[in-house]
């Protein structure tokens, strides 16, 4: 039977502009692509990747524009879109004032107290 | 501009990795802007910021081939920075410190950069206005 895993990101925004992603959303496209059933938990300042109204383009150095910066939020409702599940911690978005609104459809939050029975039903969890 | 100011930059973090690589390029490129002089002295990982064999690629999680992607390496973003500086009728002295360079096999860097040591940080904090050291953490 398939190996189910699960990513945890909390390590956000490293390297972002350079990669015009985030590596780790990146990776898991490209093993749910391979075969991987995998999904997403989404915790600490990566709670930030959904959240709509990120706008990182206008990087210019010099006469070089970046014409296609890191479009995270759009990353993540791929991800949905094709059926991962995207769970986010309900605590750190509070810490944050982030809302539910704010955010791309389909993300499923969770609160700390249920992480023990997510995180069981996978695995493997690969923490970012 | 009666006298150009002249800054130093220390750089320690490798590209990809942090978002301090970008914040430093967008310190220099402002800098570069208003023509002042710039020395950098790339410093451990820093070495591979402006490392030539750096290429660009397709992407295919995003669904672009390799002219949509436009992905532009942080070489790229480092020549930029010098050509800028150029039109403004400031200087940028970049120098890769060769005992990094050595360790990492990094030796292929762009044009107009030059290889030197720790004297030549020196020499950039004696002849500078400030220093400013962007440290990995």
């Amino acid at each position: 039977m398939a190996k189910k895993v699960l990513q945890v990101i909390e390590t956000a925004y490293r390297g972002t502009l350079e990669e015009q992603d985030d590596t780790v959303l990146w990776l898991t496209h490209a093993m749910r692509g391979a075969g991987l059933h995998t999904d997403v938990l989404l915790r600490g300042n990566a709670t930030n990747y959904p959240v709509k109204a990120q706008d990182a383009s206008g990087l210019e150095f010099g006469g070089r524009k970046q014409t296609q910066p890191p479009r995270i939020a759009d990353d993540v409702a791929k991800l949905i879109e094709r059926g991962a599940n995207v769970y986010i911690v309900t605590e750190d978005l509070d810490r944050r004032g982030i809302q539910m609104p704010d955010l791309v459809r389909g993300l499923k939050p969770v609160g700390s107290a249920e992480l023990p029975k997510l995180l069981g039903g996978y695995d493997q969890i690969w923490h970012w | 501009m009666a006298t150009r100011p002249t800054l130093t930059f220390v750089l320690m973090d490798p590209p990809y990795e942090t978002a301090r690589t970008t914040t430093a390029l967008r310190l220099l490129d402002i800098a570069a802007r208003r023509g002042y002089n710039l020395n950098v002295f790339a410093y451990e990982g820093a070495v591979y910021i402006p490392f030539s064999k750096q290429a660009p690629h397709a992407n295919a999680v995003h669904g672009r081939d390799l002219a949509q992607e436009d992905h532009p390496n942080p070489k790229d973003w480092v020549e930029a920075i010098i050509a800028e500086a150029q039109r403004q009728g400031g200087t940028v002295d970049w120098v890769q410190c060769g005992l990094c360079v050595d360790e990492r096999g990094a030796a292929e860097s762009i044009p107009g950069l030059r290889r030197g040591s720790p004297a030549d940080l020196v020499k950039f904090a004696e002849v500078s206005d400030n220093t400013l050291v962007i440290p990995t953490k």
